[in-house]
C-alpha cells in the first residue's frame, strides 16, 4: 500500500514537472506561464480536479515509444470560478511543444463530454505548435474530434478560447467556432498558414504578429474578441466574463443582487445628445450610467467600433447591450459592424441573455466597397439575428432611427418587446435633406424653397411621435430615467416566453 | 423702494449664477443671456428670463455691446451687472448703458478709462501718492529701444502689453537677447489678444507676492478697504490659489496698503467694488500693479472674512445708496482660501483640455465649504471660453484649518471626462512652504521645476490605499461579515501582503505589518469611498477598473489590483512591456495652431532652442528643444490645426 502510494507521489510529480524545469524556464523566460499555472490563475483556489493526468501517447514510430510524458502535453479537468462549475483544458507547450496527439485530442473531448452531460462551460488554453506530426493522420483524427465535439458543444454550454502561444494550421478552427476568443499580446498568434508558406506561395514577406498577432485578430480581422497584456491579465478577464453567463442553455443568466437602485435618476443624459444633429457623442456614457455599478464588460472594443457590444447588469440581470456608437462612422451600419452585432445578438439568444439596444443609426453605409463586398448580405445577418431571437428586447432609440436601419435595430416590428424613444429621436425614413430633395426634386433650383421644405419636413417628420402614433414606440421617455425604464421593462419580461416555428434549423445568410 | 426691479448679467458661467444668487436674496428678477454655445448653461437655467445674443465666439456675443443692448431692450432690465472679463472694464459699454438710461453696476466709466491703461494708470497712482515699480511709461518703439530702456532700468525686467491682463503679452527679461524676444513675442500678443501692440518696460521685482486690496465706495464719498487677499500661487501669471488675509502682511503693511488704495479710488472718484493690486517684495515693500475696477474672480475670499456680501453691496452702490459703514466697521474674522478648477491636464504643462463633463460630483457646500460653478454634470467645457471649471472656497477660524478643509474638499471633488487640475491644487495643499505660508509668484515654477509630476504617496499612505482597496474589493465581491482576506496588493512597483477579516461596516486588515481598520458605507458604483481609518476620516475617489481600481488618494492616483498571494507571485513572470519610444519625436502638447516652425529639415538645435509655436486657447506656446537635436523631418506647417500628439516633427 505504501508503495503503491509513494509510486503514485513519484507519477504526479513527473506528471506535474511536464516536459521538465529546463522547458518551464524557457516558458518563463518568455513571459509565458506554465500550462497548470494557467489552470491555477483561471481556477478558484484549491478548486481543480484533474482528469487523465497518467495518460500517454501510443505511438511507437519515430523512436516515439521512448518518449512519454504523463498527461501528454494537455491539462484536463474541472473547476469553479466565482464558486461556479466549469471545465478547462490547457495545452502544455513544454510538452513536445503542445503537439495534438490522439490521446492529447481524447482527453479535451472527456471534458467536453463531460461538460455536456452536467451543463457547464468548456474554456480551452490554447498554446500547441499544432498537430503531431510523428502521429500522422491520427492527429489529424484527434482535431477532427474536437472539431465535431465544438459544433455540438455551440449553443449549449459557452465555450472560450484563449489563445497563449501559437495556434496555427488546423489547431485555429476548434477556437474558431467557440463563442469568444481572447488573446495574448506579444505572446500569441493565430494563422492558417505561417509566415514561410505565405512567403513560399505568395512572396508576401510578413512576420508572425502581423499576420496573426493579437492586434491583427482584434482590429483587423476580427477572428479574436479581445487581448490583453500577458497570461494573468487574460485570464483574470475570463472569470469577469463568466460572470455575465449562464453555466448552460438549461439555466438563466446569474443574477447579482445589487445596491446600485434601478431608480437611480442621471439629469446628464438630458445632455448627452448635443443640440447639432451632425455633432456626435459617445454612446458608452449612456451604457456606463445605466448599467448597475457602471460595470460593462465590452466585446470586440477596437473591431468596427460604429457599433458597441457587451455585457452589462442591470437590477442585477444580465443583459447584452447593443449600440450604435455615433462618434465612429456616425453610426452606421456596415459589413463589419452587422457582422459583429449579429453574431453577439445570437450568443445572447443561445442562453437566454437580454438583448437591450440603444439605436442612434443615420443608416448603412453607402459605397462600391460596401455593396461588391456583399453588404445585402452582411447586413441581412444583424437583421436575421434580431428578428429570429426570442430572448427579452427592449430597444431606445436616443436620435437617428433612419430607413431600412431601423427597422434592423430591434425595431417593434422585428417582435421588439419594449421600444422607447427620447424626445429626441428622429424615427424617419430619411434625414429631412435627403428625403426633401427626392419629394421635391422639382423645386431643387430654388434653395430657398428647398431649405423651407427640410425645415418643415424636420419639424413634423424627424421626432418620435409620428411612430408613436402608430404604436412603433411603447413611449417617449426622458434620458434620465433609463435606467429605471429599461430595469422595469426587463423584469416585466423576465418570463418571456416565445417560441418560433419548428424547424431543423433556420438559414441565416452566412 | 426696491434697488432695481431686473438685473440683466452681461456674462456668462459661474459669475452670473453667483450675481443670480444675490438678485435672488434681494427679490430682484434677473436676464441671463448666452450664446448658442451656451444655450443649456447652468447659468441661463438659473435666471427668471434668458436671451441668446448670438454665435459662440465672444467677440459675436458676450462682448458684442450692441446684442447686449438689444437684451436690455427686450427684457425691460433696470440695471446690468458686467461679471467680470468681457465687457467689465469697457467705458464704451458703460457710456452706452447711461444712454439707454439703464444702471451699471459697477463703478464709472470715467474711473474704468483711468484704470484701463496700466502706464496711464501708473502715472495717476504715482500722483495720489500710491508706492509704483520703477519703469518707463513711455510707449516703446522697436526692440533695440526696449534693450535701452531696460539698460536703463537694470535687469531683470518686465515687458508687459499696455492693454494687457491675465498674463497674456507679458515676458520677463534677464539680458538684451531675452528683451529683443519678449518685446518681440509681448508686441505680437498683445496684438493678438487686445488688438493693441503698446508695451512697457518696468523692473521686474524678485520673489515678488501678489497681494491686492479690496475697496468699495459709494457715491456719496465713503471709500473703504475691506482687507487683502494674497493670489502669489499663480502658473504662467494666471492665479491659481487665493487666500484672506494674507500669511505675509503684518497690521501696518495692511493698513498702509489699505490706505493708498482708498487715496486711489478717491482719486478716480470711484465707485462699486474695485480691486488694486500690489507686489510686494520680501521686505513687505509694496508696488502698485493696477487697479481692477470690477468684481474680481476671487472676490469670495474676502466676503468669507469680512462677511460682507460683495455683490449686494455693488447694487446698492449702483442704486445710490450710501454704505452706511466706517472703515472701523471692516473686520476681517478667520480665513478663507479659494481654489480655481481648471479644465486643463497639470501632469502636460497645464494644457488646456476641452469635452463634457461625463461626472461632476461637487463635495456639499456648507458653512465653511462654498462652491461657485457655472455648470453641472453634463456641461461641455468649450474651446471658446475661460476652462474654469469651478471656484471651490473653504474657511476656517485660522490658516491651518482654511488649507485641511480644502484638502478634504478637494479630496471630494470628482470630475470626469476631461482633465483638471484637482490634484495639483491638492498638493500645493500638502507642501510645506504653502503650509508655513511662504510664497510668491514663482512659487509653482519653484517647487515644480521638472513640471507637475503626480503626487507620489509615503509608505503609510500607499498602505491605506490598499486597505481601501480590500474593502472595496470585499463589497464589490460581496463578502460576508467575517470572510477572510488574503491577498497581495500590486501598486505600480510596490507590492503590499493584505490579510485580515471583512468586518460588519468595512474592513480589518493588516497590511505589510500595519493594521488598518477601515468603516465605510461605499457601494459599488459609488465614485466616493468616504469612512475612517483606524478612528480618522478618510476620502478617497474610486474608478472601477476591467480588474482591480484606481484610488485617488490625497491627490495621488493608483491603480490597485488585488490577487492570491500565488496569483501575485506568478505575475512576477508576466513580461515588462516598454512603451514605445517617442524622445525622437516633438509632439504637440494639445489641441492648437501651429503659429510658425521655428526650423527646417536637417538643422540642428541647442537645448532649449525654439522649435514651433502653437496657439491654444489663444496663448502662443513656444515648444522648445530639450536637448541638443537635429532636424529630421518637419511634419506641420503653419496654419495647420494640430490634435493632442500629433507629431510635429522627428528629430534624427
Amino acid at each position: 500500500m505504501r508503495d503503491i502510494i509513494r509510486q503514485l507521489e513519484e507519477k504526479r510529480a513527473a506528471a506535474r514537472l511536464g516536459g521538465g524545469q529546463k522547458r518551464i524556464d524557457a516558458q518563463h523566460a518568455k513571459g509565458k506561464l506554465t500550462a497548470r499555472e494557467r489552470v491555477e490563475v483561471l481556477l478558484d483556489a484549491d478548486s481543480f480536479e484533474e482528469f487523465d493526468m497518467f495518460v500517454e501517447h501510443r505511438e511507437t514510430e519515430f523512436g516515439m515509444a521512448d518518449q512519454k510524458v504523463p498527461g501528454d502535453g494537455v491539462v484536463t479537468g474541472y473547476g469553479k470560478v466565482d464558486g461556479r462549475l466549469v471545465f478547462v483544458f490547457s495545452q502544455d507547450f513544454t510538452v513536445f511543444g503542445g503537439s495534438l496527439s490522439e490521446t492529447h485530442a481524447e482527453k479535451i473531448c472527456k471534458i467536453m463530454d463531460q461538460a455536456m452531460k452536467v451543463g457547464a462551460p468548456v474554456i480551452g488554453l490554447n498554446d500547441s505548435g499544432g498537430a503531431r506530426i510523428q502521429e500522422g493522420v491520427a492527429s489529424l483524427g484527434g482535431y477532427a474530434d474536437v472539431f465535431q465535439k465544438t459544433i455540438l458543444a455551440s449553443g449549449v454550454v459557452p465555450q472560450i478560447s484563449v489563445i497563449m502561444g501559437p495556434c496555427a494550421g488546423g489547431a485555429v478552427y476548434a477556437p474558431a467556432m467557440t463563442d469568444f476568443i481572447f488573446m495574448v499580446k506579444d505572446t500569441s498568434y493565430m494563422f492558417v498558414t505561417g509566415p514561410d508558406v505565405v512567403k513560399t506561395v505568395t512572396h508576401e514577406v510578413v512576420t508572425h504578429e502581423q499576420l496573426g498577432g493579437a492586434i491583427t485578430h482584434t482590429t483587423m480581422s476580427s477572428v479574436a474578441d479581445l487581448a490583453f497584456e500577458n497570461d494573468i491579465d487574460t485570464l483574470m478577464q475570463v472569470r469577469r466574463l463568466l460572470g455575465f453567463l449562464p453555466l448552460s442553455n438549461r439555466e438563466k443568466p446569474p443574477q447579482r443582487p445589487t445596491e446600485d437602485a434601478i431608480e437611480r435618476i442621471e439629469p446628464s443624459l438630458d445632455t448627452l445628445v448635443p443640440s447639432d444633429p451632425t455633432k456626435p457623442y459617445d454612446i458608452k456614457e449612456l451604457i456606463h450610467k445605466v448599467a448597475d455599478e457602471g460595470d460593462f464588460f465590452e466585446i470586440q472594443p477596437d473591431f468596427a467600433k460604429n457599433i458597441v457590444v457587451g455585457f452589462a447588469r442591470i437590477g442585477g440581470r444580465p443583459v447584452g447591450i447593443v449600440a450604435n456608437q455615433p462618434m465612429v462612422l456616425a453610426g452606421c451600419l456596415d459589413i463589419d459592424s452587422s457582422r459583429k452585432g449579429a453574431r453577439f445578438v445570437r450568443f445572447c439568444d443561445c442562453f437566454g441573455i437580454p438583448i437591450v439596444t440603444f439605436v442612434d443609426v443615420p443608416g448603412f453605409l453607402p459605397g462600391t466597397a460596401q455593396e461588391y463586398g456583399g453588404i445585402i448580405k452582411h447586413g441581412a445577418k444583424l437583421l436575421f439575428a434580431f428578428g429570429e431571437c426570442t430572448v427579452p428586447k427592449v430597444t431606445v432609440i436616443t436620435r437617428k432611427a433612419y430607413g431600412g436601419a431601423y427597422d434592423v435595430m430591434s425595431s417593434k416590428h422585428l417582435r421588439g418587446d419594449i421600444n422607447y424613444a427620447w424626445p429626441t429621436a428622429e424615427i424617419a425614413v430619411m434625414g429631412p435633406k435627403g428625403a426633401v430633395e427626392i419629394i421635391f426634386r422639382n423645386e431643387l433650383g430654388d434653395p430657398a424653397r428647398i431649405a423651407a421644405r427640410t425645415e418643415e419636413y424636420r419639424t413634423r417628420f424627424a421626432n418620435p411621435f409620428i411612430a408613436g402614433h402608430r404604436g412603433f414606440l411603447d413611449d417617449v421617455i426622458l434620458p434620465r430615467n433609463t435606467r429605471l425604464r429599461i430595469a422595469r421593462a426587463l423584469e416585466m419580461l423576465a418570463n418571456k416566453q416565445l417560441e418560433n416555428p419548428w424547424k431543423k434549423h433556420d438559414n441565416i445568410p452566412l | 423702494m426696491p434697488l432695481f426691479e431686473k438685473i440683466l448679467i452681461a456674462n456668462r458661467g459661474e459669475i452670473v449664477c453667483r450675481v443670480i444668487r444675490t438678485a435672488k436674496r434681494l427679490g430682484i428678477a434677473t436676464v441671463a443671456v448666452y450664446s448658442d454655445a451656451d444655450a443649456g448653461a447652468l447659468h441661463v437655467e438659473m435666471a427668471d428670463e434668458a436671451v441668446r445674443i448670438g454665435p459662440p465666439p465672444a467677440a459675436q456675443s458676450y462682448l458684442s455691446i450692441e446684442a447686449i443692448l438689444a437684451a436690455i431692450r427686450q427684457t425691460g432690465a433696470d440695471a446690468v451687472h458686467p461679471g467680470y472679463g468681457f465687457l467689465s472694464e469697457r467705458e464704451a459699454f458703460v457710456e452706452a448703458l447711461e444712454r439707454a438710461g439703464v444702471a451699471f453696476i459697477g463703478p464709472t466709466a470715467k474711473a474704468i478709462a483711468a484704470m484701463g491703461d496700466k502706464i496711464e494708470s501708473k502715472k495717476l497712482a504715482k500722483a495720489a501718492g500710491v508706492s509704483t515699480v520703477p519703469g518707463y511709461l513711455g510707449v516703446i518703439a522697436d526692440a533695440a529701444e526696449a534693450v535701452k530702456i531696460a539698460r536703463d532700468i537694470g535687469y531683470p525686467v518686465m515687458i508687459k502689453a499696455s492693454a494687457g491682463g491675465g498674463g497674456k503679452g507679458m515676458r520677463i527679461a534677464h539680458n538684451d537677447a531675452e528683451t529683443k524676444e519678449g518685446f518681440a513675442r509681448a508686441t505680437s500678443e498683445a496684438r493678438s489678444s487686445f488688438g493693441d501692440d503698446r508695451v512697457f518696460i518696468e523692473k521686474f521685482i524678485e520673489q515678488p507676492r501678489h497681494i491686492e486690496i479690496q475697496v468699495l465706495a459709494d457715491a456719496h464719498g465713503t471709500a473703504l478697504y475691506l482687507g487683502e487677499r494674497e493670489c502669489s500661487i499663480q502658473r504662467r501669471h494666471q492665479k491659481v490659489v487665493e487666500e484672506a488675509p494674507s500669511p505675509f502682511l503684518d497690521s501696518a503693511t495692511r493698513r498702509a496698503m489699505g490706505e493708498q488704495a482708498v487715496a486711489l479710488a478717491r482719486a478716480v472718484g470711484y465707485r462699486s467694488a474695485g480691486t488694486v493690486e500690489f507686489i510686494v517684495d520680501p521686505k513687505r515693500n509694496f508696488y502698485f500693479l493696477e487697479m481692477n475696477t470690477r468684481l474680481q474672480v476671487e472676490h469670495p475670499v474676502t466676503e468669507m472674512v469680512t462677511g460682507f456680501d460683495l455683490v449686494e453691496q455693488m447694487i446698492r452702490v449702483a442704486a445710490g445708496e450710501r454704505l452706511g459703514l466706517a472703515q472701523a466697521d471692516v473686520r476681517l474674522l478667520g480665513w478663507a482660501i479659494e481654489t480655481r478648477l481648471y479644465a486643463e491636464d497639470p501632469l502636460r504643462g497645464f494644457l488646456p483640455s476641452i469635452g463634457r463633463l461625463v461626472k461632476f460630483r461637487p463635495p456639499a457646500e456648507s458653512g465653511s465649504v462654498r462652491i461657485d460653478t457655472g455648470v453641472t454634470e453634463g456641461s461641455e467645457i468649450s474651446r471658446f471660453y475661460d476652462p474654469m471649471i469651478a471656484k471651490l472656497v473653504t474657511y476656517g477660524p485660522d490658516r491651518r484649518q482654511a488649507v485641511r478643509r480644502m484638502a478634504d474638499a478637494l479630496d471630494r471633488f470628482y470630475v470626469r471626462g476631461i482633465n483638471h487640475n484637482i490634484a495639483f491644487l491638492r498638493a500645493v495643499m500638502d507642501v510645506p512652504r504653502f503650509e508655513r505660508g511662504e510664497i510668491d509668484t514663482g512659487f509653482i515654477d519653484d517647487v515644480y521645476p521638472e513640471g507637475f509630476g503626480g503626487v507620489v504617496l509615503p509608505p503609510e499612505r500607499l498602505r491605506l490605499g490598499a486597505a481601501i482597496a480590500a474593502a472595496i474589493a470585499a463589497r464589490t465581491d460581496r463578502l460576508a461579515s467575517g470572510a477572510v482576506i488574503d491577498a497581495v496588493a500590486t501598486l505600480g512597483e510596490h507590492r503590499l501582503a493584505v490579510a485580515g477579516r471583512v468586518s460588519p461596516g468595512g474592513v480589518d486588515v493588516r497590511v505589510d505589518r500595519q493594521e488598518w481598520r477601515l468603516e465605510s458605507a461605499w457601494r459599488p458604483g459609488e465614485v466616493l469611498f468616504e469612512g475612517s481609518a483606524n478612528g480618522a476620516p478618510v476620502a478617497a475617489q474610486v474608478d472601477v477598473l476591467a480588474e482591480g481600481v484606481r484610488l485617488t488618494l490625497d491627490g495621488a492616483v493608483s491603480s490597485i489590483v488585488l490577487r492570491r498571494a500565488r496569483i501575485a507571485d506568478l505575475a512576477g513572470y508576466m513580461p515588462v512591456k516598454v512603451p514605445p519610444d517617442l524622445s525622437k519625436f516633438l509632439l504637440s502638447p494639445m489641441p492648437g495652431l501651429v503659429v510658425s516652425i521655428a526650423v527646417k529639415d536637417g538643422q540642428t538645435v541647442e537645448a532649449g532652442e525654439a522649435l514651433a509655436v502653437i496657439d491654444a486657447m489663444k496663448m502662443e506656446n513656444v515648444l522648445t528643444a530639450e536637448r541638443r537635436a537635429t532636424i529630421k523631418a518637419v511634419k506641420a506647417k503653419a496654419g495647420d490645426s494640430l490634435a493632442v500628439d500629433q507629431v510635429i516633427l522627428e528629430f534624427e
